[in-house]
């Protein structure tokens, strides 16, 4: 795997980005996510958290703000922006009709990865992934964590400096959900950044580095868990437990909770 | 809503609400506002249909029954049954796969063999339902001009919809039990293509052999066949009578029809569950080994698109079967082909429309495939290649795919005539685009296996597929004779597409 050194202090700057739909989805959020940082993103459901990842995948335009990646402004060089970005959806992305082989020989293909890089890499994915022994077989039969783990494997072939996951553990068992973790460790471990939303408070507690939580398109909240907590000490509710010692899913709730208050 | 909970009238309520309302969205794409334009748009349509059946069909109103006339009848009714059967094959095999409710009636403590002998009866009911709207302008204008014997069209109908039901389930079954259920799937379904194409197939290849025309009209109303028919007494008759009005025929075709289906419920609803079961639990899959080498091949991101469309169809027999079944219909004109090599050009003109038509049709499907059935769509807009990149590539893998299919068939065509062989060539080339361009502007996200409903996202592309398809056959037959009378068609198809332009979505 390759070592990647931080070219910019952020992988990852959002500023004053918007998107309406019936209404606002995503409400002027700023964000920054340091170079070879675990960020996970946190909010309830319908939050804006899907929502801002696809625009910071290239998937969907915003309606106005900005959005750099990796120093890139990816509205105006969406190409360029993609080249050093991957996205991992909760619904794995792959071709029933394809072996995880011929999926990564196409996903090299679509990134241009010369085949003497891409072949390699695809074979040290599939072993990294316990994929081998089912390389040239269909993905059709695959169950939900192991197409997960093909997904994933596509999105590394191209070695993207940014991965951005979403929800990327939901219906994984023990064992694929911890090989899923681990790569991603490595990944920030080798200078990779990460961005991930998950309803598993427990994952981002253990894996994240910083935290945002999100609320009706905006962060409410932002930091480690401890200065998580108090925030959420200082203005959240204490009914719900929130304060020193208090542990993620009452920091989030409490903190959830006061901005629904205040709105 | 009184019927007892889990009874066959309560089973019987729910399945016609859920029909309904799976209808009225197809009808309406899921716009209830539209519901008002639709009902117009149908009462036009129906009006204009028995305007069409006046000018097809008012000449036979006095038919008497004789052997002409009876041939003729039999097979319109042969070639709507089979047609039917087709449908009812559809019908009962998803009722076997589909998964949608089949679990939470297998897991409840419910009759499961009324809930299928209810679910074989709706397909019954479907098929003559599908049936007599098509049928009804050319009844009512028989009775209108011919008298009131001619309602006993309308019970031959309900007639068929039952038969055809109760023999596809029974073939459905006797596949289930033959092959098993993991091959049934994808065999009862191509079975059901071909049982539908092949008596149009039949006749027109019975035609050209006989009469060198791809009118399968020829055919039925050749006095060789009208000899070698059965007497007039016959019970091969009784269809035909019955639709003439003779009572007693068209109660024995109901009674044997009802007979049949009750037979087929009788003996397969009781067992219905357990082959759903059975299908179930078997995968519509098998571990299939690719057999390539590990070391990737060099390529460009559309080469990388084109390959992976071209492989995905290739792999996918029932996608195959749903889009290349329709290269069935290029049997006929390939046999005149090979029957008129060396007869002259009269039967080569013939040949233009029916291949530039074909090709349209066939382009529209697979660029549908293409274009809107990605079954990873945003890994694809993810990838750092631009938009117009994607599409090119997937248009690109469209008319790859006709080019292969279509080109033997023109060069073999100019070896016997350079002239109509260019004339086509130009037409498939047109047609497969203009089919294309219209799956592009009017492109939505959907499955892969979605196919067979893609009608339904939109009626607008799919008319304009269909007569921009009809308009450059006409305008390719046209010009085979004169390239200046082919510009009036050709401006009509032009117009149609340039209409489709205007009204789509997404004008790329």
């Amino acid at each position: 795997m390759q070592h990647f050194a931080p070219t910019v202090p952020f992988a990852l700057e959002v500023c004053g980005l918007v998107k309406r739909f019936d209404r606002p989805a995503v409400d002027g959020l700023d964000l920054r996510v340091r170079s070879g940082e675990f960020y996970a993103l946190l909010g309830p459901n319908g939050a804006g958290k899907t929502t801002t990842l696809r625009m910071i995948s290239g998937l969907l335009r915003p309606d106005a703000g900005t959005i750099r990646v990796v120093g890139i402004d990816a509205l105006a060089d969406p190409v360029a922006a993609k080249q050093v970005t991957a996205w991992i959806s909760d619904e794995p992305m792959i071709y029933d009709k394809l072996t995880p082989l011929e999926y990564l020989e196409f996903v090299a293909g679509l990134w241009g990865i010369a085949p003497a890089l891409a072949g390699p890499r695809a074979q040290e994915l599939l072993d990294w992934l316990d994929l081998v022994p089912h390389a040239n077989e269909r993905c059709e039969g695959f169950s939900k964590g192991m197409r997960q783990k093909v997904a994933l494997a596509g999105a590394l072939i191209h070695d993207p400096r940014l991965i951005i996951l979403d929800e990327p553990l939901t219906g994984l068992d023990a064992g694929s959900a911890r090989q899923v973790k681990s790569v991603l460790r490595d990944r920030v471990r080798a200078g990779g950044t990460i961005i991930m939303t998950t309803h598993i408070l427990e994952v981002a507690e253990r894996m994240a580095d910083r935290i945002g939580v999100i609320a009706h398109g905006k962060l409410i909240a932002e930091g480690t868990l401890e200065e998580l907590r108090l925030q959420a000490g200082k203005n959240g509710d204490r009914t719900i437990g929130a304060g020193e010692g208090a542990s993620l899913e009452d920091t989030f709730l409490a903190l959830v909770a006061e901005q629904a208050a205040a709105a | 809503m009184t019927a007892q909970p889990g009874s066959a009238v309560w089973f019987a309520h729910h399945e016609s609400r859920l029909a309904w309302r799976d209808w009225l969205a197809m009808m309406t794409a899921g716009r209830r506002k539209r519901l008002r334009r639709v009902v117009i748009a149908i009462a036009i349509f129906f009006i204009f249909m028995h305007f069409v059946a006046y000018w097809t069909v008012g000449r036979y109103a006095a038919a008497t029954p004789d052997k002409a006339t009876l041939v003729a009848i039999s097979s319109s009714v042969l070639l709507s049954w089979f047609l039917m059967i087709s449908q009812a094959m559809e019908s009962t095999t998803r009722a076997f796969y589909s998964r949608s409710d089949l679990d939470l009636i297998l897991a409840s403590p419910a009759a499961v063999e009324k809930i299928f002998a209810v679910r074989i009866i709706t397909v019954a009911l479907t098929m003559a339902m599908m049936a007599l709207p098509l049928a009804a302008p050319f009844i009512d204008v028989l009775i209108a001009l011919g008298g009131w014997r001619w309602m006993g069209a309308y019970g031959l109908i309900v007639a068929m919809g039952a038969a055809a039901t109760a023999l596809a389930v029974g073939l459905t079954v006797a596949l289930f039990r033959l092959i098993g259920p993991k091959r049934t799937r994808l065999i009862a379904q191509v079975v059901a293509a071909v049982i539908g194409a092949a008596f149009v197939i039949g006749l027109q290849v019975a035609a050209i052999l006989s009469y060198g025309t791809l009118s399968r009209v020829s055919v039925l109303q050749s006095a060789t066949l009208i000899a070698h028919a059965p007497d007039l007494g016959s019970v091969v008759w009784w269809p035909a009578r019955a639709a003439l009005g003779d009572v007693t025929a068209l109660a024995g075709v109901l009674a044997a029809s009802f007979a049949l289906l009750a037979a087929a419920i009788v003996t397969v609803a009781p067992r219905f569950g357990e082959y759903a079961i059975i299908a179930s639990g078997t995968g519509t899959t098998s571990v299939r080994q690719a057999q390539r080498p590990a070391a990737f091949r060099p390529t460009s991101p559309r080469s990388a698109l084109r390959r992976k469309e071209w492989t995905l169809l290739r792999r996918d027999p029932w996608l195959v079967s749903q889009t290349l079944m329709q290269m069935l219909y290029l049997i006929p004109p390939a046999v005149l082909l090979w029957r008129s090599f060396d007869d002259g050009n009269g039967a080569y003109q013939l040949l233009v429309p029916v291949l530039v038509m074909a090709a349209g049709q066939l382009a529209g499907g697979l660029a549908w495939l293409a274009i809107s059935g990605e079954d990873a769509p945003d890994l694809v807009a993810s990838a750092p290649v631009p938009p117009r990149f994607i599409v090119r590539a997937k248009i690109e893998a469209v008319l790859g795919v006709i080019a292969v299919i279509f080109a033997p068939l023109v060069a073999v065509l100019a070896i016997a005539s350079p002239w109509h062989a260019l004339v086509t060539g130009i037409g498939v080339i047109v047609a497969a685009v203009a089919s294309t361009a219209i799956q592009l502007w009017f492109r939505s996200q959907a499955k892969r296996s979605q196919f067979r409903r893609r009608q339904v996202s939109s009626r607008f592309a799919t008319f304009a597929e269909a007569f921009s398809s009809i308009g450059w056959a006409a305008t390719a037959a046209v010009a085979a004779a004169s390239v200046w009378l082919a510009i009036a068609p050709g401006v009509i198809a032009l117009a149609v597409v340039t209409g489709a332009w205007c009204m789509s979505p997404r004008q790329v």
